[in-house]
């Protein structure tokens, strides 16, 4: 029966009375509800997979952090699961510990100087690239590299990029007089390295994105503001940023989401060091459950509870601004 | 914005930015052909004058079990993300359930969920069920990278069949399921495509799932060879970046045949048309 489909409607009576009883061997549904009724089940029949999966692979692994993180974890009681509930002690001791102000810093500077730049590079480069020159689609294809590769060889790449000694940037620095800047190893520049590195795999999602919203303004907008002798600054700052102004809440709000849980860059480039002077609520919390040989399981999954509630804040006021704009 | 009045200079300064923007990749590149002894040289060279293979003989080396286990986690992932998806996307967008609107707001949020979360979940669960460590383990949890994404494609796609095509195949008598698999899946390769593709691309990618699930076991991807090599042989660079490069294939590849998908999937859930 969940695998039949009708149609709303449209249909021939004698073929309806034909169909009917070959079709309908569930028992206890008037006739009147079926066609709904059945369109119902197959409908659930097609999201049970889904569904289950959800249950299973998102919403348990996430009950089991909610309540990592209210229990005392050892690693004995991890196997066993027989942890004491200890309520909300996780959480006061992740407020209390020395790396929770530093962390709370580095997570706000590195999400809001990532989101800056990432977004103001791939505007300027959207603007750019909406002009339709020869090869820009192309060049325009390249330049999602970045965004693709693994993470792991972007990081990799730009480790040894910044490396002190053999690395090309410092190389190019010396030859303007600047002298060897300890980009990962130093705890004033660790941040810095790793703000570089992922605003670089960034952009291109800025890009896309922003030049596809490029794309839906009309021309003849353009045109109009030309005849009325509006140079291309005036241009930009009148009509492109206002009426791309919905395409930008919804790309800054996802690469908010998306750049307060980035951990791979930053743990294999510095791992959060040195010092914590690079460490962001996404690696501490990995810190505290993976990263020692003593895990701390509990106030990990606390932090990492923070973060969720974080992402799901902008994460709904996402939706909430896709809602409206797909509304009106 | 004047589609015809490229000039030259446009497109000069669009290769300069473009290099620019790929110079990292070049500069792996180039650091995959360096010798050893020119690897440390003060102000490093531009171009690899006595390219060595020495970097990529160590990839065939010690990297191929890794990157056959990646191949089969990264296939397993598209077969389950697809599998999961497309029927669910076909639910949402043509038989309308209940609640369906729920649905769709669920999975929008748990592409929002951080990784390492879900990591730190999968890790207490598997630890139970002695998963960790294993390949259908990692590939369930690196599904739930693109599952959620896969439904948002398979779904705004799928609107967009005309009912008409489905509507006339049931008054013949075909059933949901025949109407799913003879009409509605064949018209959907584009989106199958920019699913497979994305769903490919991110567990081949992944990193999270693999260090916390997978690290030490007998089956690790190349993420964990490229790291283990940066721990453990901090010197050859060359292999290093040797083995990022044969990494960066599939990436590369993909964006070269199926450029239109990529840039389909990207924007896709960002902006409405």
């Amino acid at each position: 029966m969940n695998r039949t489909t009708h149609p709303p409607g449209h249909r021939r009576v004698p073929h309806r009375k034909g169909a009917a009883p070959a079709a309908a061997p569930a028992p206890g549904r008037t006739p009147a509800r079926r066609r709904p009724a059945s369109q119902q089940w197959a409908a659930w029949g097609f999201l049970a997979p889904v569904t289950l999966y959800l249950v299973l692979f998102y919403a348990y692994p996430l009950y089991r952090n909610i309540d990592l993180s209210l229990r005392n974890y050892t690693v004995r009681s991890f196997v066993q699961g027989n942890a004491p509930f200890t309520g909300l002690d996780n959480f006061r001791t992740v407020f209390d510990d020395p790396t929770f102000a530093p962390a709370l810093l580095h997570t706000v500077v590195f999400t809001v100087v990532c989101l800056v730049f990432q977004y103001t590079i791939g505007l300027a480069l959207a603007v750019f690239f909406n002009q339709n020159f020869r090869l820009s689609a192309t060049l325009r294809g390249l330049f999602l590299v970045p965004w693709l590769l693994p993470l792991i060889v972007s990081a990799s790449t730009w480790s040894w990029m910044l490396n002190s000694d053999s690395g090309i940037v410092n190389a190019a620095l010396g030859m303007v007089g600047i002298g060897p800047v300890n980009w990962l190893t130093s705890p004033d520049w660790s941040l810095t390295s790793v703000i570089i590195a992922n605003t670089w795999v960034g952009v291109p999602f800025n890009l896309v994105v922003l030049y596809s919203g490029l794309q839906s303004i009309p021309t003849s907008l353009y045109e109009a503001a030309a005849l009325d002798g509006a140079n291309a600054w005036q241009r930009f700052w009148r009509i492109t940023f206002p009426l791309l102004r919905p395409v930008s809440a919804i790309t800054l709000l996802l690469g908010l989401v998306y750049t307060l849980k980035v951990f791979d860059t930053i743990w294999i480039m510095t791992k959060g060091g040195p010092a914590d002077s690079s460490t962001t609520f996404a690696t501490w919390s990995y810190q505290l459950g993976f990263g020692s040989l003593l895990p701390a399981f509990g106030p990990g999954a606390a932090v990492g509870n923070l973060l969720v509630v974080t992402a799901l804040v902008f994460g709904l006021l996402y939706v909430r601004v896709q809602r409206k704009q797909a509304l009106s | 914005m004047n589609l015809r009045t490229g000039t030259w200079w446009k497109t000069a300064l669009g290769l300069l930015l473009t290099a620019i923007m790929l110079f990292p990749v070049y500069w792996m590149l180039n650091v995959s052909f360096t010798r050893d002894q020119d690897m440390r040289k003060s102000s490093p060279d531009l171009f690899p004058a006595d390219p060595t293979f020495a970097g990529y003989r160590a990839v065939l080396d010690d990297q191929l079990p890794y990157l056959a286990t990646s191949l089969v986690i990264g296939l397993g992932t598209v077969v389950l993300t697809v599998a999961l998806a497309a029927p669910a996307g076909y639910a949402l967008a043509k038989l309308r359930p209940r609640g369906a609107g729920v649905f769709s707001f669920l999975f929008l949020v748990a592409q929002m969920i951080p990784g390492i979360i879900m990591a730190m979940g999968f890790y207490a669960i598997y630890l139970q069920l002695g998963l960790l460590q294993s390949v259908p383990g990692l590939i369930v949890a690196d599904s739930t990278l693109a599952v959620p994404f896969g439904v948002l494609i398979f779904t705004a796609f799928m609107s967009g069949i005309p009912g008409e095509l489905l509507q006339a195949a049931q008054v013949d008598g075909a059933r949901a399921l025949r109407t799913f698999w003879s009409i509605v899946l064949p018209m959907s390769r584009n989106a199958i495509v920019t699913v497979s593709l994305f769903s490919f691309l991110w567990s081949w990618s992944d990193f999270v799932f693999a260090s916390t699930l997978a690290g030490g076991g007998a089956h690790e991807p190349i993420t964990l060879g490229i790291y283990h090599y940066i721990g453990n042989n901090n010197q050859q660079w060359n292999a290093i970046m040797a083995t990022a490069v044969v990494a960066s294939l599939p990436a590369t590849v993909i964006l070269v045949l199926a450029q239109r998908y990529v840039a389909a999937g990207v924007t896709a859930g960002a902006v409405k048309d």
